[in-house]
């Protein structure tokens, strides 16, 4: 029986990891960001650890979610050393991401994690991230192996600190 | 102590529907009743459903001039009017933002995209942002496909113009084109949902 096992777990290891596309990784500037497509960014969604994830949706062309950007990044320094880490996922356009969203990064001084997630079939992903999600942007995830929270708004400060420590408290 | 027991079910019964009520994304869903409205177009002229005398349905888009999601999709909402108006489901557009938020979106501004594009279907101002809470609209570019029936003009999908944004020639599901097309066949609509990434609307 052990056996069977351990067959069906290498049979299930081989084939995810013929499945796993490398990302694409953009450079420019000592930038670099990776492009996922939703497969393969998926794994940001499911970390299993002691730390709370913060995970940001948004585009360099959406107005709201660049207002709120600058809480985002002070949450990632002010609780770094406190097991909480902000992922923010660029739904740019690929080809906006040397012209749009890497100056941005840089202009920004963006230390946050920045990823692009590319995968224009998003009916097939958006309810994988939470079936509450219309779609819009801003969206944020928050989650750690004791919960989770989904939010389709803008944030103050305040308001995303205020979630992100009661589900990091618990 | 059995009033009690009535009051704690009623209390619970009350706090049950509360919830359902205060969901986000409410709205219609499909098989319900649309409103109708009327709203300035870009003509300065206002345009209502009833309107259409001849019409079968209506494919409504909720769109605007700034969002880089509904600029993509421009094209293929002329090119579904074009094919659909004759076939009595014409495209209604209308713009859901408050300028007074996103300014690329006021009514002067909507006058010159659709005169620089040549849009060949109505492109509506939500003035005081009234009709996009009723459908339930969230993001630009939001698809609401309704046919004309006795009871009014009910809504057969919700949505996603198809399934890819960034590249036209990789689309593989055309979600609106086989929702008319169905509806023009008397079938039944083969998806009548779909999510897609769009921009908040700003109210």
């Amino acid at each position: 029986m052990r056996k069977v096992i351990v067959w069906i777990y290498l049979i299930g290891l081989s084939s995810f990891a013929q499945q796993k596309k490398e990302a694409k990784v953009y450079q420019s500037n000592g930038i670099e960001v990776k492009s996922y497509d939703f497969d393969s960014f998926e794994h940001y969604l499911k970390y299993d650890d002691d730390t709370t994830y913060v995970i940001n949706f948004w585009a360099t062309w959406c107005v709201p979610c660049v207002k709120e950007l600058p809480f985002f990044e002070e949450i990632n320094k002010k609780y770094k050393n406190d097991k909480i880490k902000v992922i923010l996922v660029s739904l740019d356009m690929p080809k906006k991401v040397e012209t749009s969203l890497i100056p941005f990064l840089l202009k920004k001084k963006m230390t946050a994690e920045v990823v692009l997630l590319d995968d224009p079939d998003a009916n097939s992903w958006i309810e994988k991230v939470d079936k509450d999600w219309s779609g819009a942007i801003p969206a944020t995830y928050i989650y750690n192996k004791k919960g989770h929270a989904f939010f389709e708004k803008s944030f103050t400060f305040e308001e995303l600190e205020k979630e992100i420590l009661s589900l990091s408290n618990k | 102590m059995k009033t009690i027991k009535i009051a704690a079910f009623v209390i619970l019964i009350g706090l049950m529907s509360a919830f359902t009520y205060e969901k986000p994304g409410s709205g219609y869903q499909v098989g319900d009743i649309a409103t109708d409205f009327s709203l300035k177009n870009v003509n300065s002229k206002n345009v209502s459903l009833s309107d259409f005398k001849d019409a079968k349905g209506f494919i409504v888009v909720f769109t605007c001039n700034h969002c880089p999601y509904a600029k993509a999709y421009e094209d293929r909402i002329m090119a579904l009017d074009k094919k659909y108006k004759n076939l009595g489901y014409p495209v209604i557009a209308i713009n859901p933002n408050n300028p007074a938020v996103q300014s690329e979106d006021s009514f002067d501004l909507m006058q010159k995209r659709a005169k620089e594009k040549g849009f060949t279907f109505p492109y509506l101002f939500d003035e005081g942002q009234k009709i996009y809470p009723q459908y339930g609209a969230t993001k630009t570019p939001h698809v609401y496909v309704l046919q004309k029936t006795k009871a009014g003009n009910q809504v057969k999908y919700i949505g996603a113009i198809d399934d890819n944004y960034s590249d036209e020639s990789a689309v593989k599901t055309r979600y609106v084109e086989n929702a008319v097309n169905a509806l023009l066949k008397n079938e039944d609509v083969p998806v009548k949902m779909t999510k897609a990434i769009g921009c908040s609307i700003k109210a």
